[in-house]
């Protein structure tokens, strides 16, 4: 995108922005102002953001194009560093081998210790675990955290939330202990599981990963984009569906407590980027790679399932990965319906419904949801797993553009 | 879990019921079932657990659908443009409390929203059905906001609301719960929901008959009238204040003779908004009476004698006879009598002066506030033009700011019997010479948005109040009602206001910026305002 800008100079300003950068969008501006993107630009921007006709189509000029070609060459000279880089990243391998098996014993310890602590709550029963409260799991997670293992620690501190968790928290402290005890006994046996399945616990248990699938380039739709925050951090999830290869990824952006994460893709948006698999089996994260076209609307939409379908979606994907909550699932034909105090999204063509989750229910995007459908069939993209469904984003029947719900 | 999707085997007895109940007791007070030797009874008990666990997750099933509710009505009309459904969705964002504090220089959205719902409206597009709760939400907390922003909301806000307590109101608001008002020449229907129908409904439905065929609407209540409790009469009587005419009058002669006192005086006030009835006739030979032109004085001046006594034909006739407290009783009943009398019988009273002249004449012995008081109040309930332009006089004369006969309040009322372009002309001419300090009522009943001359006045005012080195919020008041009423095309003119003047030696510290940003925030507003009606008039 380019521009010219009269100033108070005889030469206009000549300005040109490139929106298809996977960093976010690059200014150059031939005004001697040093703020930076300068007012030309920014004024550019809001000009392209307001319509569709304000910045026509039209060649760019040299100018124009040199610093594009520039920027392209650039990037492409820093890939090939990085790529080289990364080959012989560790300055000494030997020590980078020393400091992961550390790690990995320290885990491996930590593991064992929690083995251990499972046991000794099983033995006394859960039933006491309603008195001892918060501090007796913190304590245990503050022990994962120095194990160097964030995933056991965040599993732990989950535990503690569960005693005053309602009617039925016996059921549920036992299976995420069940399921906490086979994370342990995963980890401890990694050397005998499949590579997937081994990746997979590796993640799990918070070894950091690093996205090393081959890119695919697709055209992707960004499906649904919220955030959660803790008293540190701020995660954001985005869903993206690859029009051509079928697939589903899940983007993840950190930023500070309180601060948006820097990667933003607005609902209902599609563009052409590269994006590469974090390893596991099971495993849907991915990385965002180069982007090579700017967002645009698009009237894409993923194919969908009927509820039965998604409950087995659910249930085949916990054969790569058994400690997953839910899987992102696209509902066709289904309508919102109230059930007592509770909704559920029933299949419009026969008798079988999904229940929203109780988070979901509370949630002022079901009301969103139950406006668009009206009582009639809806297309929803959302997170359906043993809790429930959790709707992200809906379309009406006929086109329409998609409305977030979170 | 949640209730309602089912698991295998859920039943009790199952291996899992076993499982829970083991880990609750805890395994030492309470076997494994099935413990190979060797084993670890806690970490057996987990490792069934986990086999369990993710068994009864993978064969989780749907459950049952829930008996649907039945589709909402289609809504017929077109669909918003886009760019005017993204308006919407900011104003709808833009929920009080979310500033907080000094608004500087940005618009206030939610004061925009009324314009808005009204604009679309008289276009007649369909909501969006995503954007019903916030609207729905909206309206909620604010009354005002109500008939505008259901009419707009259609018929699915009310299927939506059915669904959710929260937006009742809109159950309420719609008579019948959403279910059109029966057309008035069904008349089986109407006779139907007239009988059995709830108050509000009928309100509704009488109020619905009167604005297309008063006749009937009179008709209707006529049917039931003797058998209605006495404050439902009250309202009923109440909504032939529209379509008032004068073959309403045999039926409201009657309401005088009403056992409630309330429904007689509303009678008595009905009636003598018609200037041709009995009661008017009655009134006026009454006033006459008390009011007379004394031609013995070198300058002719209207005397007044008020009522000895106020007699039972006059209580019939929606006289009150005790004054409120700190109130002469002669007096009280005089302002009764001058108010109910027809204003055209004055003028055949003084020989056949104008009202210009009526209002001019010296009136003897201190009852000339009394008396143009009364006239004002008769001028706004005959909704007589002549008498309001004489009552209100020139605007530009000095008393016309002062306490005198007439207060502001009543100014705004004679106004409001006046056209549009008169009304605007004269609150200009008010404006330009008094300032903006009284004008706040006035301006409240012209028409929106403002004229052109009295948008300059306006803007002139504020820059002259500006230039005189007061602060801006002194007429916040003005300023938010200029930003919600003056036509968009001001903007350019009004740009030049927004640049921070120097500060003026007397001027209040400061006050230069904040005027700036006030007068930025009207350019800002204005310039939304003229977007949003190019949003919605665009296809």
């Amino acid at each position: 995108m380019w521009g010219l800008c009269k100033g108070s100079g005889s030469k206009p300003y000549q300005t040109v922005i490139d929106v298809a950068d996977s960093t976010g969008p690059a200014y150059k501006c031939s005004c001697p102002s040093r703020k930076f993107p300068c007012k030309h630009a920014l004024g550019l921007l809001l000009l392209w953001a307001g319509g569709d006709t304000a910045v026509p189509h039209a060649q760019a000029p040299d100018w124009a194009e040199q610093w594009l070609a520039g920027r392209r060459r650039r990037a492409e000279a820093r890939r090939t560093t990085t790529d080289a880089a990364s080959g012989a990243a560790p300055a000494d391998p030997e020590a980078a081998r020393r400091r992961a098996e550390r790690r990995a014993e320290r885990i491996t310890a930590g593991a064992a210790e929690l083995e251990q602590r499972l046991a000794d709550l099983l033995r006394n029963g859960l039933a006491g675990a309603e008195q001892a409260g918060y501090g007796l799991w913190d304590e245990t997670a503050a022990r994962m955290v120095d194990a160097q293992a964030p995933g056991l620690a965040a599993r732990v501190r989950e535990l503690g939330a569960i005693p005053g968790s309602g009617a039925g928290w016996p059921v549920r402290l036992l299976e995420e202990c069940a399921l906490l005890h086979l994370l342990d006994q995963g980890w401890l046996r990694r050397e005998r599981l499949p590579d997937g399945l081994a990746a997979t616990v590796r993640s799990r248990v918070g070894m950091p990963g690093s996205p090393d699938g081959p890119p695919v380039r697709d055209r992707w739709l960004a499906l649904a984009q919220y955030d959660t925050a803790d008293s540190r951090l701020t995660t954001r999830r985005i869903w993206l569906y690859g029009a051509e290869s079928g697939r589903t990824v899940l983007l993840l952006s950190y930023g500070a407590a309180g601060r948006a994460p820097e990667l933003a893709l607005p609902v209902g948006l599609a563009f052409d980027a590269e994006v590469s698999a974090y390893p596991g089996s099971g495993q849907l994260r991915g990385a965002l790679g180069e982007r090579l076209s700017p967002p645009e609307p698009a009237a894409t939409r993923p194919p969908g399932v009927t509820p039965a379908q998604a409950a087995v979606r659910y249930g085949e994907a916990l054969r790569e990965d058994p400690w997953l909550d839910s899987v992102p699932v696209t509902l066709a034909r289904v309508v919102p319906v109230p059930d007592g105090d509770s909704w559920q999204l029933a299949d419009a063509d026969g008798d079988l419904a999904l229940p929203l989750t109780a988070s979901a229910r509370s949630r002022p995007g079901l009301w969103r949801l139950v406006a668009l459908s009206g009582g009639a069939p809806v297309t929803v993209f959302g997170e359906c797993g043993h809790q429930g469904f959790t709707p992200l984003t809906a379309w009406p029947e006929r086109e329409g553009e998609a409305v977030g719900l979170c | 879990m949640n209730g309602t999707t089912t698991f295998p085997d859920a039943h009790d007895g199952s291996p899992w019921e076993e499982l829970v109940t083991v880990a609750l007791l805890g395994t030492d007070r309470r076997p494994v079932p099935r413990l190979a030797a060797g084993q670890e009874a806690p970490v057996a008990l987990l490792d069934a657990a986990a086999v369990e666990t993710v068994r009864r997750r993978a064969g989780l099933r749907p459950a049952q659908a829930a008996p649907r509710p039945a589709p909402a009505a289609e809504d017929t009309r077109p669909p918003l443009p886009r760019a005017a459904a993204r308006r919407l969705a900011m104003l709808l964002a833009d929920r009080p409390g979310t500033g907080g504090g000094r608004r500087g220089t940005a618009p206030d959205l939610m004061e925009l929203l009324p314009q808005w719902l009204a604009m679309a409206n008289a276009h007649g597009f369909a909501a969006p059905p995503e954007a019903l709760p916030a609207l729905l939400d909206a309206a909620r907390g604010r009354t005002d906001l109500r008939p505008a922003a259901l009419t707009f909301a259609g018929p699915r806000a009310l299927w939506l609301a059915r669904l959710n307590p929260d937006w009742r109101f809109a159950l309420r608001a719609a008579p019948g719960g959403g279910t059109e008002a029966p057309d008035h020449q069904d008349t089986e229907r109407v006779r139907r929901l007239w009988q059995e129908g709830l108050f509000a409904e009928r309100v509704a439905l009488l109020s619905a008959i009167r604005a297309r065929e008063p006749a009937a609407a009179r008709e209707l209540l006529d049917t039931t009238w003797t058998t209605e409790r006495a404050e439902d009469r009250l309202m009923f009587l109440d909504s032939l204040r529209s379509g008032l005419g004068a073959a309403d009058e045999p039926f409201l002669e009657r309401a005088l003779t009403d056992r409630s006192r309330n429904v007689r005086a509303t009678a008595a006030e009905l009636l003598s908004a018609l200037p041709g009835s009995a009661l008017a006739a009655r009134m006026a030979d009454r006033a006459a009476s008390c009011v007379a032109l004394d031609h013995t004085r070198a300058v002719p001046a209207i005397v007044v004698e008020p009522p000895h006594e106020c007699d039972a034909d006059m209580e019939r006739d929606g006289v009150v006879a005790k004054a409120p407290s700190g109130r002469g009783e002669r007096s009280w009943w005089l302002g009764q009598l001058v108010e109910a009398a027809p204003l055209g019988s004055w003028s055949r009273r003084f020989g056949g002066r104008t009202p210009e002249e009526i209002v001019a004449l010296p009136v003897a012995d201190d009852w000339q506030g009394e008396l143009h008081a009364a006239w004002c109040r008769a001028a706004v309930r005959q909704r007589d033009g002549g008498w309001s332009r004489a009552l209100l006089g020139v605007p530009s004369l000095p008393e016309a700011a002062g306490p005198g006969a007439v207060s502001l309040a009543e100014r705004a009322k004679l106004l409001a019997t006046l056209g549009a372009h008169e009304r605007a002309e004269w609150v200009a001419g008010f404006i330009a010479t008094h300032g903006l300090s009284e004008a706040f009522q006035l301006l409240g009943v012209c028409a929106v948005p403002w004229s052109p001359a009295l948008g300059r006045a306006v803007v002139d005012a504020l820059n002259i109040a500006r230039d005189a080195g007061s602060y801006p919020w002194s007429f916040s008041g003005v300023m938010g009602l200029a930003e919600r009423c003056l036509d968009p095309s001001e903007a350019e003119r009004l740009n030049a206001l927004t640049a921070t003047p120097e500060e003026a030696e007397d001027a209040s510290p400061g006050s230069g910026g904040y005027w700036a940003e006030a007068f930025q925030r009207l350019v800002t507003t204005l310039r939304l305002r003229a977007a949003m009606r190019e949003e919605l008039a665009s296809p």
